[in-house]
């Protein structure tokens, strides 16, 4: 009982590291980025590699998914998406569906359609188990990683957009570009870093998601929903939004497959549409501002 | 009663919706093609059945401005309709044809009611929600729909009880031919109605189409039941010409992939959908023939130049060059 509650936290988390990227671009640069599980995949990818290949320790793999994909989402957010900011909404979600299709093309061409797996280390792998009968907390050893670290990660977040210059600047630039410029504070160079740090957190969660979920070339389409719902669903006016979002989507579907076996994401689907019909900007709302 | 309509408007819609020359042309050259490429007929079937389903996007896409993710919902819907219908209840085309399109109008009725609310990235998400949901169920469904196997031993006798449906698919493309030609012509007059017209302008400003007097909720629940219905038709013709339906009838490539062609097309113009439909087509069984497996490569980098480009320059090859 507690167990899958506990599962569920540790993919709520996950599935929170993965989406905050998409939060940011899409709370703050207004850009629906449906792309954003492609960086996903290629955090994923890279770990796999590095550490089958190469042989570097998973902990070092973690930091270079983030490094590498941030990077490479600074220079994707250089060449293409800039100037996809000022679009209609119909130009964005066309150019994002675009470049994921080309991205689960590139990775079945190169690296091929078959499901690629992790090996945890060891001190990762095993499972403690606490209490007995139905308060029986079984907790695998990488789910409860997965828990702090992201914790850890949202409590930085949360200190580096409330606390720093640079969380002030962005919400500034935020809340009105033209302002901001205006005030001297360089509206593109805060955007590109934000841009980044998204997708380097994305690399990060898809190094994460590895062990669980399995990466394969359909990543990004099989995901784009969940993000999407994380987004849509927790508003973007903050990061407790889509944490919490990003809770309640883990825990019901971690929950909704064990007892309810039969309706599969039914449930979460169901669930999405019924919340945003009862609050289309999703469920919490930032009043007055923005 | 008045007459609010003034003369001047009148005639700028009268003269919207006179025939162009072209036109009748175009419609002849469809209905000759499969006399003249006897081997393509089937592609020319299909062709037809997803310039119909372009075609319903675009009245609320072009027309209405709704920007939809899960169209192939009523797609797929209307395909499962017609099959079912022809299978359980009895094979006659038309009437399964009419029977599916009402079942998809009703579901886009009361779908519609959820895309009212919200900003753009709300309706994405409730409208590609609605079709997982309901690839969802037809996947669990395995007892009525097949599940992921598909729908099998459809069997569809012959339309209007004389056109037998052939292997060479002639039938199949003249009858596909004939319901796009009938729904273009009706959908045709109503783009260019007063009614399309309050469409329109929803669509460029809601909130001054409230202000003279549109009511707009009303309009967007038609329009969305309307374009359900044809998405439903189209689903339907394809689940009869090919004798099957199966899951991908619902899959979220099947929105991407009319989103696709009617941007190729021009969107908020009725023939958008049918121009953007061959293109489409031509594109992917040549591109196919290179590449098999790698096609969804090209698609993408084909949407990625399109929108740098500028996919309302597009049709206007002049416009490349210079500023």
């Amino acid at each position: 009982m507690i167990t899958i509650l506990f599962d569920g936290v540790a993919y709520g988390m996950l599935l929170f590291v993965l989406a905050v990227g998409l939060a940011v671009t899409l709370g703050l640069m207004n850009f629906i980025n449906l792309a954003h599980g492609a960086f996903a995949m290629a955090g994923g990818y890279l770990t796999v590699y590095l550490m089958q290949r190469a042989g570097v320790p998973f902990g070092v793999c973690l930091l270079l998914a983030f490094v590498l994909v941030g990077v490479l989402g600074a220079l994707l957010e250089v060449t293409l998406y800039r100037p996809m900011y000022a679009k209609p909404p119909l130009d964005q979600v066309l150019f994002s569906i675009g470049l994921v299709f080309m991205a689960v093309a590139a990775v079945d061409y190169f690296l091929g359609t078959s499901q690629q797996n992790l090996q945890l280390p060891g001190w990762l792998s095993g499972r403690t188990v606490v209490g007995h009968g139905p308060l029986q907390l079984g907790m695998g050893h990488y789910r409860l990683f997965i828990i702090v670290l992201c914790g850890l990660l949202t409590l930085a977040l949360q200190l580096i957009l409330g606390r720093t210059r640079f969380g002030s600047r962005l919400r500034a630039a935020v809340d009105d570009p033209r302002v901001a410029s205006g005030l001297g504070i360089n509206v593109n160079v805060i955007f590109l870093l934000t841009f980044a740090a998204g997708s380097g957190l994305a690399g990060l969660g898809g190094a994460l998601a590895t062990e669980i979920v399995g990466i394969d070339p359909t990543f990004p389409l099989r995901y784009m929903v969940y993000f999407l719902i994380v987004v849509a669903v927790g508003g973007t006016a903050s990061i407790t939004g889509p944490l919490a979002a990003a809770l309640l989507l883990g825990i019901a579907d971690v929950a909704g497959k064990y007892f309810i076996p039969t309706l599969g994401a039914f449930i979460v689907y169901l669930l999405m549409i019924l919340i945003l019909l009862w609050r289309p900007e999703g469920l919490f709302v930032r009043k007055g501002g923005g | 009663m008045t007459v609010l309509v003034s003369d001047p408007a009148r005639a700028e819609l009268l003269r919207l919706s006179r025939w162009r020359v072209w036109e009748p042309l175009l419609w002849l050259i469809a209905f000759a093609a499969p006399w003249l490429l006897p081997g393509q007929a089937l592609r020319i079937s299909e062709i037809a059945i997803v310039a119909l389903f372009a075609v319903s996007l675009d009245l609320i896409l072009g027309y209405a401005g709704i920007v939809s993710l899960g169209h192939a919902a009523f797609f797929g819907f209307g395909a499962y309709a017609g099959a079912l219908f022809a299978k359980l209840v009895m094979p006659e085309p038309v009437i399964g044809l009419v029977v599916a399109m009402a079942l998809s109008g009703l579901l886009g009725f009361l779908l519609s009611f959820t895309i009212l609310r919200g900003t753009d990235l709300t309706r994405l998400m409730v409208t590609l929600g609605a079709s997982l949901l309901l690839l969802e169920l037809a996947n669990k469904l395995d007892w009525l729909t097949g599940g992921a196997d598909g729908l099998q031993g459809v069997v569809i006798g012959p339309v209007l009880g004389h056109f037998a449906f052939d292997l060479r698919g002639r039938t199949a493309a003249w009858y596909s031919l004939a319901v796009l030609l009938l729904l273009f012509l009706l959908l045709r007059r109503l783009v260019h109605s007063p009614f399309g017209a309050s469409l329109q302008a929803i669509r460029d400003n809601r909130l001054r189409a409230m202000a003279i007097g549109i009511p707009v909720r009303a309009r967007l629940v038609l329009i969305y039941t309307v374009a359900a219905a044809v998405a439903g038709a189209a689903g339907a013709l394809l689940a009869q010409t090919t004798g099957f339906a199966s899951l991908d009838v619902l899959a979220f490539d099947r929105s991407a992939d009319v989103l696709l062609m009617l941007v190729i097309g021009g969107v908020g113009w009725l023939y958008g959908g049918i121009v953007g439909a061959l293109v489409f087509k031509i594109l992917q069984d040549s591109l196919s023939t290179i590449t098999p497996e790698y096609w969804m490569f090209w698609i993408g980098l084909i949407l990625v130049l399109l929108v740098r480009v500028g996919r309302d320059r597009l049709l206007r090859p002049w416009t490349w060059w210079g500023k």
